[in-house]
């Protein structure tokens, strides 16, 4: 046998399917696998390329020279494919068309654009506690808490009028899905796809939306010419899109996170009733450790080395955060919530210029919403059988059943 | 073109972080008389922080001064910053020092990038550049141009000699007009901007009274058509200090020295105060921090001037101290 010394090695290979429905059941052996096999993976059921290990996906997330968007973050390539919608003006593009709409909208959503906020969800955080617990001890988590506070105070923020609200986590869903493959996920939503995209296109419209919300705030950027009024209604549509599913399973996920974690270590509820300040370190804690978005793709825009390989310019390579928030590699005992760590850099809302816009909105939501329960809650833990919700980007619950122990007031 | 991936590899009790506040100076060239240009890289080879057309960095020299400069090199280069630098005989302190005594190899602090004056969209543009003016115009009309816009600059200075970077913009062609003071005169700008029209924005930088000229010749355009960008004026605070700083957390009662190698927020972390962050960057914002007493040495992205006077709050992942000691809400 004769070997060369510039001979290139094998690209490791694995042929199973990321949006399968046993993968969204439980991701966590594929993970691990991929980023076991090498800093970069062949997916050979869709001819795409995999970063799974925390150094690449980090890398890839804030080199958006190298790595673009605008060829779409799903798996489809707007290079050579139609997309469903027309694409997003944040997270479907690239510099420097990317930024001003993200210019805008990072000030709408800015923490100290938050401010004013503040105080009202707190209050909204502890009516709806003391609604559901009014019902009793013994409710799901994901419907009564993580859907329905969202539901109750982010379409308020925003501006949109109350009917056909319900058409929101829908969307979102479907839209989520489309990130995937034309799977059986995205057929079953198909059918809505005209009516429900027509029903949020419609809430974009300056004249639907009140006059003190972000909605508004983005119309008031486009007069100032800081965007176009052509690209206010797709900046709003972001919002719709992007800020109602991901909380909602961001919230659920820390829910979980604090039933489950009741059994081994009852103790890190009380800690965060003890010290409130904690609630922002649990729900990103809950991001790192369940990551509500797993998967995002990007499309190489120049033959890029990794390591010992090249990905071919055009190709799209797929990161999964997911699996990056738990390399072991970067955390420590990576598998365990922990409110003692330190889960800040995890890349559950990304990193670099696409990284959530949203994000001190959803840890004002999380904070809101556990200061609440835990002023009232001395005890949580899962009161039966507990049912994801498979999407082919979101790691999602669909039923979290908990019983609670009311505390003294 | 091969690209390589390169990360930055840390763990969960050794985060790395770049230290994208502390910057080499890799090149320094004379490029017209009086206005050199210097190259800024991070020292251990990392990506410094993204920018747009418009942005400036806050550059603290050594000898202690911090000014502003416009970035003006390529936003598609992630490892390098170029400023543009004019002598000024009655500067204080910050040109004199980058002319004669900044050197190749030197660390200068960096604060930002942050942006004052972006590119808004635009299917048309009319830029006017006097003098250093045409920094910050020199990325944008790089951008009108890759985004196929139609766009035209006006470009004065006193001497054809004095004028930067006439070399780059000759790939422009007939869309750049030089206007050199001493060959042509003072710039025509009602011929150059030509009658009111809803579909241009104007961006214009450049001495104080070039500024006052576009503004009225502008006053009757639409609203929001025209945007300046005024050099800046003199540092009103006072030199940052190299030396340890004493952080009091008000909430907590404990008093932390940060020394000059460590942030407040590892610092605040080591005393068991954890403070969620997420870029260590001074970039998403996620380490906001209310402070309640002192004088911050601002490195971040994110606030902007009146922001930064107010001095009610930091991002503790980049920035520091000017006072020896600050309160924090924390």
């Amino acid at each position: 046998m004769t070997a060369t010394l510039n001979s290139t090695p094998t690209l490791p290979a694995n042929d199973a399917d990321p949006f399968g429905a046993e993968v969204l059941e439980d991701p966590l052996p594929l993970h691990a696998a991929l980023r076991e096999a090498g800093p970069v993976v062949h997916l050979t059921r869709y001819d795409v390329y995999a970063f799974a290990r925390y150094e690449q996906v980090h890398a890839a997330l804030v080199d958006w020279q190298g790595f673009q968007s605008a060829a779409g973050v799903g798996l489809s390539n707007f290079r050579y494919e139609e997309p469903w919608r027309p694409p997003s003006l944040l997270l479907e593009a690239d510099p420097p068309r990317h930024d001003a709409p993200r210019r805008v909208l990072s000030r709408v959503l800015g923490p100290r654009a938050l401010r004013r906020l503040r105080e009202g969800w707190l209050a909204d955080a502890e009516e709806l506690v003391e609604q559901v617990l009014g019902g009793g001890e013994e409710f799901d988590a994901v419907s009564a808490l993580a859907q329905a506070f969202p539901l109750r105070v982010f379409p308020d923020a925003v501006g949109i009028p109350q009917e056909g609200r319900e058409n929101l986590l829908p969307y979102g869903d479907h839209a989520f899905n489309a990130f995937g493959p034309s799977n059986d996920l995205v057929a079953e939503g198909a059918p809505r796809v005209a009516e429900l995209s027509a029903w949020v296109d419609a809430q974009c419209a300056r004249d639907v939306l009140t006059d003190d919300g972000f909605g508004a705030q983005i119309w008031a950027a486009s007069d100032r010419g800081d965007i176009t009024p052509e690209q206010a209604p797709l900046v709003v549509r972001s919002l719709l899109t992007a800020g109602v599913d991901t909380t909602v399973h961001g919230l659920s996920a820390v829910l979980y996170a604090f039933a489950t974690a009741a059994a081994a270590h009852p103790q890190q509820w009380d800690r965060l009733r003890e010290q409130p300040s904690l609630a922002r370190v649990a729900f990103d804690e809950a991001v790192r450790w369940e990551s509500p978005v797993q998967t995002f793709f990007r499309t190489a825009t120049c033959d890029v080395r990794v390591g010992e390989h090249v990905v071919p310019e055009g190709r799209k390579i797929l990161m999964f955060l997911g699996a990056a928030n738990r390399d072991p590699r970067r955390w420590a005992d990576p598998d365990s919530f922990d409110l003692s760590r330190d889960p800040s850099g995890h890349v559950g809302f990304g990193m670099g210029i696409h990284q959530c816009v949203g994000q001190h909105v959803a840890r004002l939501e999380a904070e809101a919403l556990l200061t609440a329960l835990a002023r009232r809650v001395d005890r949580i833990e899962l009161a039966g059988p507990t049912r994801r919700h498979h999407n082919n980007t979101l790691r999602a619950w669909e039923s979290i059943p908990v019983r609670v122990r009311l505390g003294r007031r | 073109m091969v690209h390589t991936l390169t990360g930055v590899v840390g763990t969960e009790a050794g985060a790395v972080s770049a230290d994208v506040a502390t910057l080499r100076v890799t090149g320094k060239r004379l490029v017209a008389e009086d206005v050199l240009t210097l190259d800024l890289a991070s020292p251990t080879g990392h990506r410094l922080r993204d920018w747009a057309p418009g942005a400036h960095v806050d550059l603290v020299l050594p000898n202690g001064v911090t000014r502003q400069y416009s970035l003006c090199g390529d936003r598609w280069d992630p490892f390098t910053y170029r400023v543009g630098v004019l002598r000024e005989p009655a500067g204080r302190g910050g040109s004199a020092y980058v002319h004669g005594e900044l050197d190749v190899g030197d660390l200068v602090g960096v604060g930002g990038p942050r942006n004052n004056f972006p590119l808004v969209p635009s299917e048309r543009y009319l830029f006017v550049a006097g003098g250093i003016g045409i920094t910050p115009l020199l990325p944008m009309v790089h951008q009108a141009d890759l985004l196929g816009a139609d766009w035209r600059l006006l470009y004065g200075g006193r001497r054809r000699a004095s004028m930067a970077f006439l070399d780059e913009l000759g790939r422009y062609g007939e869309r750049v007009q030089v206007v050199p003071q001493d060959e042509f005169g003072l710039l025509d700008l009602p011929a150059f901007l030509g009658a009111p029209r809803p579909d241009v924005k104007v961006y214009s930088c450049g001495p104080a009274p070039l500024l006052a000229a576009v503004e009225t010749v502008c006053a009757d355009w639409p609203p929001y058509t025209l945007r300046t960008e005024r050099f800046a004026g003199e540092e009103l605070t006072g030199p940052v200090r190299q030396a340890p700083f004493d952080v009091e957390l008000a909430r907590t009662g404990v008093t932390v020295t940060v020394p000059a190698d460590t942030t407040v927020l590892d610092a605040v972390g080591a005393a068991g105060v954890e403070v969620l962050s997420s870029c260590r960057q001074g970039i998403c914002g996620t380490c906001e921090t209310t402070v309640l007493a002192g004088e911050p040495d601002h490195r971040d992205a994110l606030l902007d001037d009146q922001e930064r006077a107010a001095g009610d709050c930091m991002f503790i992942c980049v920035s520091r101290a000017r006072s020896d000691r600050l309160v924090l809400d924390l």
